[in-house]
Parts: C-alpha cells; structure tokens; sequence
C-alpha cells in the first residue's frame, strides 16, 4: 500500500493555477525528494499534503485516506519548516512537547517522550534553553524533534537546510538520512538543491513550472534524464544539450557548425528523426588527438581539485568538459572533443522529451 | 557609525537637561505647595521649598475628598478599561492578521477612521446609549414596523457605563496589527500542525510573545482611563458612592468668587491622584520602550 498518493493534483489562486495535474505515488517508509527551482510549485505541493493549503482539484491519500478535506492536525503529518518556526518563547523541552500538550497527553508521559526524543537528537543538555540560545544546527533539530515526537505517518521538509551554512548542511543530511533510517517513516522532502535531492532521495521527483518533469531513483534521473529540463538541472555542471541534425544514413551526426560525431555503434541510432538535441554529460567527454573527434575552443578552465572544468564552444553552442588530466589550457585554444556515441542522450528538440531508445 | 562630534553631543546633554527640569518643575511646585499651610501657600512669590504640613494637608483632602471611595472606583475603572482595551485590540488583530475573509481590509480601515472620533465628538449619542443600551435596537425595531417594546437598561451609575464605552481603542488595534506583521507565517503554520487551534495559538503563543507590546499599551491606556474626566461627569451623579479620582479633584479646586484659594489642599489631592498613573508608568517603563518599537525578534 502506498503511503501517500496524489492524484491529478491541482492548485491555482483565482485564475492562475501553479501546479497543474501532479500525479504520484510514495511507498511506506520511501524516502521522496521533490526537487525543483524556486517556483516550480513544489512548496505549494508539499504545502497541500500537510493541509496548510487547500487542494483545488484531485485527491490526496495519506496512508489509505483521502484528506482533502482534513484539518492539518488529522492528517498524521508532521512537518519542518525553512525558518524552523519554533516559538521563541518556549524551552526546547515545551517546543518538542507542544504538540502532545494540545493533544492533552498527561505531563509525566509528556516529560518522559520529550526526553527520549531529545536524547536521540543530542539535545539531552539543552532542554532547557530557548531557541534564541542555540546555534542554527541545534534549532534544525528542535525542529526535527517537535515532528518526531508525534510519530506521524508522513514527515514533510520544507527546504529544511537552505538556512545552514554549507558544512551544517551536509552534516544535517547525513542526520536526516540516518533518522530515516533508524525510523522509516515516510518521507517527502522539498528542495531546490540537487545534491540535496541525490544524496537523500529513495525516489526524486523532478518537478518544472507546475507539472512533474520525472520520477525515478536518483541514478535514473541522472543517467536516463527524460527531458532536456531534467538533464540540464541534474548534475553539476548539468548535462551538455547540442542542437544537431541526423546525416546520411542515419550514422552520423551533423553539429550546428557542421562538424559530425560519428553514430556507429549506437543502439538506437536509425530510428532518430532528422532534428535533434544530443545531450551528453561533462565527465563522458574526453579530450582526443589532433584530428579526431570534434573541435571545441575553450573559454576558461575551473579548478575542481580532483578534476578540471572546461568551458568551451562548439560552434556557437557552449560545452563544458570534465577533465582528471587535462593540463593547462590557455583561454582561446581549440582541442578536440571526444564525443562516445554510447553515451549521448537525444531529445526531441521540440518537446524536449526524451527520445527512447 | 562611528562619530567625534563632542560639542554636539554637549549640546544635546545640555538640551536633554533643560528638557528634564522643564518637565520637572511643575511637580516640584505641585509638591513644595501641597507642604505648606494655608497662609505661606499665599504669599507672593510662593517659597519653592517644601514646608512642613504636608501630611496634615493629605489627611485633611482625604477625607474631605472622599479620596478612599474615589480612588478606588478610578481603580476598579481603569483596569477594567485597561485589560478590556488590550483584549480588543489583540483579538481584533489577531482576526485581522491572520485569518483571510472578504471584508477584512474594510474592516481594518473601519476601525482605523475611528481613531478620528474619540469620546468627546460622539459624546452626546453614546450618553443616549448608556442612559438606555436597547434604545438603538428599540429604534430599529420600531422603523421595521415591529410593535415591540423592550426593557429599558441604563448604564449609569455603574461601573459597566464607566467603562464599556472607553474600551474599544483604534490606537491599541494598530500596534497589535503591527506586531503580529512581524511574527512569522511559519510561527502559525507550526502551531496549525501541532494541532494548536486558533484560539489556543492565540493565547499560549501570541498573547506570550507580546508581553511588551502588552505592556506598553496597557501603561498608556490606564493613564487614559485614569484621565478621563468629562465622560465619568456625564454618566455618574451618584457622585457619593460612584465619583472617580478626577471629579473629587476638580472639587478640591476653589470655584466662584469669595472663597479663598486653597492651593495646597488642592495640590495635596493632585499629588494623591497623580500618584497611581506615575506608579503604573515607572513599572512598565522598561517594556513600554521596547513595546513601541515593535521590530525584536
């Protein structure tokens, strides 16, 4: 049974509607990332499922239950915010606990689950203080804790690490990862951060001005991205996107400026219909011999530590290689491209959607 | 932002001094005269150095002024004014900040306007209504046709008609709307999730948070309550057992010609009178600053 599923989800102010028809599924205990830019309508979403907005059309199920029309309180949600929203004038311990102080659960049980939930957190010593005296990464966990203590069945995160600064983030991911682990809860997760979204996810959902673009495991949104849009926001850098044309015989692939990449040995080579857009990823790009593979004219070079980024131009178009063993390239200089045919992606230039193969 | 202006800021200390005694003196002087006996109190110019009958002037306006009744029904009416204005300005602020419905800007505004309509310029249709709460009601029936006649239900003489028509406050609403504009959407939202309704997110969230925004409003409004002067006159003439401190004070003040002026009984009772609102206000200072400037976190 899935835990939560969303069926043709809508949701527009007055006239203007911000996610257009969302349709998935997450399976108890799945860990889901909704990813997205700012905009994209992935709050609004995570927003509907927590009852904090009102669903315009479609349904929502939480563990077997439409809940359009329930109360926040009886969704069995639990949710983190961005800004952590813990109410500044409560102790951490009365922060976890406020929730089973609405719910009436008597004191001494209350004390005793705050404790608990505050020990696994690491926040056993600061049950006392406000959250004006702590530091951003403990407030993130008073944050967390005041949404296990009610050992719901989904949990919500708001872009939850977007205010730590960048070392706190990933060690908060790994706690995030580690919690879910330890208590296989459900879980959907709504970010703008793709490495957030990789590392974390069971399954990402790929979300674009209101309409999914892709759901799939994070090795399946970056190695098999369906649409130009996925591809190019997944990664760092993001997948390079070469507009071309199909040559004679459908083996060889004409660029913009004229330079052709040879197909043979494509699987799907021969069913691509004459215009297309060729993807390929920065690191599958090698630098070749004189005389071989495409010509490229570099711009600038980025020094990563354990590799080089290349930014250069084909033709008109730019590219961005990845190198462990490029040398020193002066900005201007031409090199040659490697371009391997089994790993290119085509994209229907007009949709950009995926043409399978 | 550093400065090294020491000049001007020797002149803003001489002005904050200046400023400081010209707010001063009138207390002196309320105080050196309410010391003296009758005769000194009169002579020209009058000593500015307190004498020695201060006691025996305070216990003499006292009892004279029904001081101990008085000061009690100013009491009873303020706090009921105080906490009844902080009540109606918070809850209507909360309506207004955070829930969304059609007429919820025009009812802000409707409450704005009548910062523009204090007591005095509606004084004479508010009298009607407390002389007979159902009169407007009575009127609407009889202009619908209907031939009912209600109860007649005056306010006057208590202390429900002292302060039921002082407690709306249009001042009180806006600084609690301003407030709750900078508490964080995510602060309800939170509290929505916990499971916390409305009211009870109003009351173990809201009202803790605005302690001092509370408390400023509070020491402003009960020196108003306590101030009010022309509103007790009209509504109270049960002067024995209902008279507040500010009608016993104006009697204390020698009327009419031939009676002597009696400077320092009358400034013993303003002293006696005075003594509450200062005492309220020096309490709250602390917090009546912070609650004005409403941007803390």
């Amino acid at each position: 049974m899935s835990a939560i599923s969303l069926r043709n989800v809508k949701k527009a102010y007055g006239k203007n509607e911000v996610v257009h028809g969302v349709d998935f599924e997450a399976a108890a205990g799945e860990f889901v990332v909704i990813l997205g830019p700012s905009g994209c309508g992935k709050s609004t979403l995570l927003r509907m499922v927590a009852g904090l907005e009102s669903v315009t059309a479609g349904d929502i199920e939480i563990g077997g239950r439409v809940v359009n029309a329930l109360e926040p309180r009886e969704r069995g949600c639990a949710m983190v915010f961005q800004n952590y929203a813990l109410y500044p004038h409560m102790s951490v311990a009365d922060n976890i606990g406020y929730s089973l102080k609405v719910a009436g659960v008597p004191r001494s049980t209350r004390e005793t689950r705050v404790k608990a939930v505050a020990e696994s957190l690491g926040l056993g010593e600061f049950l006392r203080r406000k959250p004006g005296q702590l530091s951003g990464g403990q407030r993130q966990r008073v944050a967390m804790g005041r949404a296990m203590i009610r050992e719901p069945l989904v949990f919500l995160y708001d872009e939850p690490l977007s205010n730590l600064d960048a070392k706190l983030r990933v060690a908060m991911r790994v706690e995030i990862r580690r919690l879910h682990q330890k208590l296989g809860t459900t879980t959907l997760f709504v970010t703008h951060d793709q490495v957030e979204a990789m590392t974390l996810a069971d399954r990402i959902v790929v979300m674009n001005k209101g309409v999914i673009e892709q759901v799939g495991t994070p090795a399946d949104v970056y190695h098999r991205p369906q649409s130009t849009y996925v591809a190019s926001f997944i990664g760092a850098p993001g997948m390079n996107i070469l507009p071309a044309r199909l040559g004679a015989g459908s083996s060889l692939l004409l660029l913009d400026d004229g330079q052709t990449v040879d197909l043979a040995g494509h699987p799907g080579g021969s069913d691509l219909p004459n215009e297309v857009h060729v993807g390929i990823r920065a690191e599958s790009i090698s630098l070749a011999n004189h005389g071989r593979g495409v010509r490229a004219k570099v711009h600038f070079t980025e020094e990563l530590g354990s590799s080089r980024l290349l930014h250069a131009e084909v033709g008109s178009t730019p590219i961005i290689v990845s190198s462990k063993d490029a040398g020193i390239i002066e900005p201007g200089a031409e090199v040659n491209l490697e371009l391997p045919p089994d790993s290119l992606h085509f994209f229907n230039p007009d949709s950009g959607r995926r043409i399978a193969h | 932002m550093i400065e090294r202006t020491p000049i001007l800021n020797a002149v803003t200390q001489v002005v904050l001094l200046v400023m400081l005694f010209v707010i001063l003196v009138p207390f002196w002087m309320v105080f050196a005269a309410a010391s003296h006996d009758f005769v000194t109190v009169n002579r020209v110019p009058m000593p500015l150095w307190p004498g020695g009958h201060l006691y025996e002037n305070l216990s003499e306006v006292w009892i004279k002024g029904n001081f101990g009744t008085a000061l009690t029904n100013s009491l009873i009416s303020s706090v009921l004014v105080t906490v009844g204005k902080v009540f109606l300005a918070s809850i209507t602020a909360f309506s207004i900040v955070f829930f969304r419905y059609r007429a919820r800007m025009l009812v802000f505004w409707a409450i704005f306007i009548t910062l523009m309509l204090p007591l005095e310029v509606r004084i004479v249709p508010t009298y009607a209504v407390a002389a007979n709460v159902l009169s407007p009601l009575q009127q609407m029936l009889n202009l619908l046709g209907f031939q009912l006649v209600l109860p007649e239900w005056n306010l006057l003489n208590t202390y429900a008609g002292l302060v039921l028509p002082l407690v709306a406050t249009a001042t009180g609403t806006f600084l609690y709307r301003q407030f709750y504009l900078t508490i964080p959407k995510d602060l309800a939202e939170a509290a929505k999730m916990d499971g916390a309704g409305p009211l009870r997110f109003y009351w173990q969230i809201l009202m803790p948070l605005s302690r001092s925004n509370m408390a400023a409003l509070a020491a402003i409004m009960f020196v108003y309550a306590w101030n009010q002067y022309l509103w007790p006159l009209l509504v109270i003439t049960d002067q024995a057992n209902y008279a507040t401190a500010t009608m016993q004070l104006q009697k204390m003040v020698p009327e009419g010609f031939g009676e002597p002026p009696v400077w320092n009984t009358a400034m013993a009772a303003t002293l006696i009178v005075l003594v509450p609102p200062a005492i309220v206000s020096i309490l709250l200072q602390r917090l009546i600053v912070r609650g004005l400037i409403t941007t803390e976190k």
